[in-house]
């Protein structure tokens, strides 16, 4: 892949902008694993904003695939199915163990300066680079 | 209500700063994480952008009575650096660097629907699932990421 600096701000500028107006104006926390988490088994009180921020995140790949199709089209799968529902049930559960993601601790918890956050961002971003090259690197190898 | 379009609008404009920078393709987010392979660091610079541009809300809210349309900030109650936070956090790390996929882009993804993306979600809502569960039945609040309204709190 190539190297894209003023589309990767570009873009993490607009991540950033969406977050803010959730906090500023809702006062609530763009990370989007609690949001899911949160659409299963549900407090009541917060599920209309968090179906709302869902819906959004959907018509916004809707768009996409209509604009940008090049950016969200599928490529072929690069590993095998079980491998990849392996990889959804650590990202289910492990995020809602640490407690975030990407978003919620990478881009909001540093944010803020929060300390955990950094923490579960040096830790995520290190396993992360284990099984990518686990995946890549060492698998192939094997089979 | 205003809220509730700001919540969607939210989730648009997050969606395509995901697109926009690349992050909807999960090749380009292993090229960063895989540090052995063609290193692309593209990802690092799509958290400064974020970062930077979010950091002015972030540090007012810290400090903020309560938000501008709700009536308090909803702030997690976790607050400990614990084993809790950073096991979730390896193996979510894991999960993110074997399929290049976190919550975000696999639920934009689903906009151009595939097997592979759609067993992903479906395998993370499991995943959801069995902490749910899991938690309930070891009954440790102070594991599960409970919400409380508590407006100025500081966060950790």
């Amino acid at each position: 892949m190539s190297f894209t600096p003023v589309a990767a701000l570009a873009g993490g500028a607009l991540i950033g902008l969406s977050a803010s107006a959730l906090l500023v104006l809702n006062g609530r926390v763009a990370g989007i694993s609690s949001i899911v988490g949160g659409l299963v088994l549900p407090r009541p009180r917060e599920l209309a904003w968090k179906v709302a921020f869902i819906a959004g995140l959907l018509a916004g790949g809707l768009v996409l695939a209509w604009r940008w199709p090049a950016v969200i089209a599928p490529q072929p799968a690069a590993i095998p199915g079980v491998l990849v529902a392996v990889a959804g049930l650590l990202v289910g559960f492990g995020t809602q163990l640490g407690g975030g993601c990407t978003s919620g601790h990478g881009v909001c918890g540093l944010a803020q300066g929060s300390r955990r956050s950094l923490l579960a961002v040096v830790t995520f971003m290190a396993t992360g680079g284990l099984a990518a090259f686990f995946v890549r690197h060492v698998l192939p190898r094997l089979a | 209500m205003k809220s509730l379009a700001l919540a969607f609008a939210a989730g648009v404009v997050f969606a395509l700063g995901l697109g926009l920078s690349g992050m909807t393709n999960p090749d380009k987010v292993l090229a960063f994480l895989d540090v052995a392979g063609r290193w692309d660091p593209s990802l690092a610079f799509v958290m400064v952008g974020a970062i930077a541009v979010h950091a002015p809300a972030a540090l007012w809210a810290r400090r903020a009575e309560r938000p501008l349309w709700a009536g308090a900030f909803l702030r997690s109650r976790r607050t400990a650096i614990d084993g809790a936070l950073v096991a979730g956090a390896a193996l979510f790390g894991l999960g993110w660097g074997a399929a290049g996929y976190c919550p975000g882009p696999a639920i934009v993804d689903l906009a151009a629907p595939s097997p592979s993306r759609v067993g992903f979600v479906l395998a993370m809502v499991a995943g959801i699932l069995i902490h749910r569960l899991g938690s309930r039945f070891v009954g440790r609040p102070g594991t599960v990421a409970t919400e409380s309204s508590t407006s100025g709190a500081r966060p950790v």
